[in-house]
């Protein structure tokens, strides 16, 4: 869909973060009628809350994280995409209801406005889907070759209910650890955008709020153990911080990995492992084992939950802080954390 | 997924397993005096730890992780050339993922990146072919690297390069050919090797031909072998058989990608761009007669080495690094002095730390502190399956145990 209006074929000048007139037309005209919300429309400094919107016992949670992207766009989403649901998703897996999200937006010299407004337009409607509002932003214009495109700051606030407590201390030996579906999703598309490569990939970034998702998921088990969602660096990097942080051993099954088969191809032949690839609409949860079953079909039931597998466990003894991996032959190796970026192998 | 997971049978592993559970047993071999098999292709090793393999073997057969790494055996020398080309003005620099991070005695490319230098990951030579296209105005380096595998593209590109006239191209040679290397490893004393996987990918350009000799002459059996799990544990029966046959030969395990007579029209590309250099130095094995190739006269216009001044100063291996003994398979890498410790693929000191197909890289990476589990795998008789759970063997394990 193609928006045609004063800003159509022009492109983001320095003007437009100058603080004047430019500036207050980009806010005015573009950036506030995406985000339309109460909090936002006086145009203040600060957006300003009573304190009855925070439940009585709940906590809150404050998170904030900077996107940024090559190229802009990708299969699946694109850089607001990203932001609006990575920091949605860094407060749902804390137990957190989010609530209300800023957006700050360093722009380069030269960016077409058609690019500027779909990303606005992609964090509205994701902003839309997660139920939470854009209530606060920033813009600054920088000369070009001082960014790439676009970079976007969002921070969040979430509410955490009564009652809700998730975290390293909580996990026991014999958990389960449950993910919503396949892995390396959003890793792929990128790379596939990237148009480095002569190949074609169908894969589309997994991008998504999973607050609807683990909200489904604590209704059905209050007490679940721990949640993080697996960004960059994948299952491994998370399971390893489960690990390191509980001190205990975590075991992860092979043969229970979902991994979409266009992913399994592109791992093949580029030499990656799908374990270590990021994503943007997983979580990873350690649950009781008396609670797995229904976690499980809780998740089932959502739809950003078809896919959801039990994919390892947490054992007693053994090594605490290690990851490993159960082959499908019944050998095990260990899953180390990546010093860098995962390198494609040459042979 | 098709073609891979028929390769990745469970239940085909196992029965191969059995069967060379049997066979290492009528050979005679036991724990403290174990078959020694090579591995050559670093792509092989990378499978055997990857599906734990070597936990599934009897303890009396062990895989002695070879030289066929093309990055890990780099020296550091070249490394350093890497970077004063990349560095000098107008240069883009290309160059395949797992290059990037192999340390020079003054940083990796990837630091010569973050210094300013313009380096670029590419996924094919003719990538930074096109790269050169596309800017005229900038002299385009492809640092070539790898074996036979990776050789017959780099020809082509060159051969495309004059074909299309584009000038602005060159490729920094460091291709270098397994066998000459194979035999410097059988020639040096105490070595105990029994047998050879052979490198498929390699065989696939040049045939079986060249590994003749490491049967006719030194009587060791050498199975060219595909790279999944069961490629690798057929490869390795095969071997076994050769054993107790008594008849050392060389055989084809991955009939399915290798033509005994090799692929023609690659080796005439490289022989028609590439010629053997006299000697060629390897990380952790020291200088090779014949082991490398260089760019022909005829191609000069397009060789790095003869558009570029670089330094070309050799650089030693550490002293505390025992990569030459681990290739050989005199010791584990666990057993080397700086393992884990100077060494690690954070801070690799040694040639087989550097990338994820290097032994040691491999170990540290999937097997350090293992084994986690005693492995359950029927066939190995010695080793009863484990009961439901953890477990955690003794300090005083096998040997196989103690020295990983």
């Amino acid at each position: 869909m193609t928006t045609k209006d004063a800003w159509s074929g022009k492109r983001v000048s320095l003007a437009h973060g100058a603080g004047g007139r430019a500036m207050r037309e980009l806010i005015t005209g573009l950036i506030a009628p995406a985000f339309d919300n109460g909090w936002l429309a006086p145009l203040e400094d600060q957006a300003r809350f009573p304190y009855d919107e925070v439940p009585v016992g709940a906590s809150l949670a404050f998170t904030t994280d900077s996107y940024v992207v090559s190229p802009l766009s990708f299969a699946g989403g694109d850089i607001g995409t990203l932001a609006v649901c990575g920091t949605v998703n860094d407060l749902a897996v804390g137990g957190a209801v989010p609530r209300w999200l800023s957006c700050g937006l360093i722009i380069e010299e030269g960016l077409p406005f058609d690019t500027l407004r779909a990303v606005l337009q992609s964090m509205a409607r994701c902003a839309r889907e997660a139920g939470v509002a854009i209530v606060t932003g920033d813009t600054k214009v920088v000369e070009r070759g001082a960014a790439d495109g676009l970079f976007i700051n969002t921070a969040g606030i979430g509410t955490i209910p009564a009652g809700r407590r998730t975290g390293a201390r909580e996990v026991r030996a014999g958990d389960r650890v449950i993910v919503n579906g396949e892995l390396g999703d959003h890793g792929v598309a990128v790379l596939a955008a990237r148009n480095d490569m002569a190949l074609e990939i169908p894969v589309r970034s997994d991008c998504a709020p999973l607050n609807g998702l683990i909200e489904a998921m604590f209704a059905a088990a209050p007490r679940l153990r721990w949640l993080r969602d697996c960004t960059r660096g994948g299952l491994a990097t998370v399971a390893n911080e489960f690990a390191a942080e509980s001190r205990l051993q975590l075991r992860l099954d092979e043969a229970s990995l979902p991994v979409a088969d266009a992913v399994r191809g592109a791992c093949e032949v580029l030499g990656l492992d799908a374990l270590y690839l990021a994503n943007e609409g997983k979580v990873a949860a350690v649950v009781a084992p008396e609670d797995c079953d229904a976690v499980l079909a809780a998740m089932r039931e959502h739809p950003l939950g078809r896919r959801a597998a039990v994919v390892g466990e947490v054992l007693g003894g053994g090594h605490p802080g290690l990851v490993t991996l159960r082959s499908a032959f019944g050998g095990e190796r260990v899953v180390d954390l990546l010093h860098g970026d995962q390198l494609p192998r040459i042979c | 997924m098709k073609y891979v997971d028929e390769f990745r049978d469970p239940l085909a592993a196992r029965a191969l397993l059995r069967e060379i559970a049997g066979a290492t047993e009528r050979l005679g071999a036991t724990p403290e005096r174990p078959l020694q098999i090579m591995e050559v292709c670093g792509g092989h090793t990378h499978s055997i730890f990857r599906y734990a393999l070597k936990d599934l073997i009897p303890p009396a057969l062990e895989f002695v992780h070879g030289p066929g790494c093309p990055v890990c055996v780099l020296p550091m020398g070249r490394v350093d050339d890497c970077v004063a080309i990349a560095h000098q003005p107008g240069v883009i620099f290309t160059t395949f993922g797992d290059a990037m991070r192999v340390p020079g005695s003054k940083g990796s490319l990837l630091q010569a990146r973050a210094d300013g230098a313009d380096v670029r990951m590419v996924y094919s030579p003719l990538d930074a072919l096109e790269l050169a296209a596309a800017h005229p105005e900038r002299e385009v380096v492809f640092f070539a690297l790898g074996f036979e595998t990776t050789m017959p593209s780099t020809a082509m590109t060159v051969l495309e390069a004059e074909r299309r006239g584009i000038a602005n191209f060159s490729l920094f040679c460091n291709h270098i050919t397994i066998v000459p290397t194979i035999k410097a490893i059988l020639d040096s004393p105490g070595v105990t090797i029994d047998g050879f996987l052979g490198p498929g990918h390699v065989a696939m350009v040049s045939g079986t031909a060249p590994f003749e000799f490491i049967a006719a002459e030194y009587g060791r059996p050498l199975v060219i072998s595909g790279f999944e799990p069961t490629d690798i544990l057929q490869s390795l029966l095969m071997v076994l058989r050769q054993l107790e046959s008594g008849h050392a030969t060389v055989e084809n395990q991955y009939a399915r990608l290798v033509d005994p007579g090799g692929n023609a029209a690659a080796l005439e590309a490289i022989a028609r761009v590439f010629e053997l250099r006299e000697f060629f130095e390897w990380r952790g094995l020291g200088s090779i007669d014949h082991s490398g190739v260089r760019v022909r006269e005829a191609y000069a216009a397009y060789d790095a080495e003869r558009r570029f001044v670089v330094p070309g100063a050799r650089i030693a291996d550490p002293k505390s690094c025992q990569c030459g003994e681990v290739l050989k398979g005199a010791i584990k890498p666990p057993q080397c002095k700086v393992f884990g410790t100077a060494c690690t693929p954070q801070t690799p000191l040694g040639a087989l730390m550097v990338s994820s197909e290097g032994a040691c890289a491999a170990y540290y990476q999937f097997a350090r502190r293992e084994p986690v589990i005693p492995i359950s795998c029927p066939q190995a008789a010695h080793a009863p399956p484990p009961p439901e759970g953890i477990e955690v063997p003794g300090e005083a394990g096998s040997p196989r145990e103690a020295v990983a």
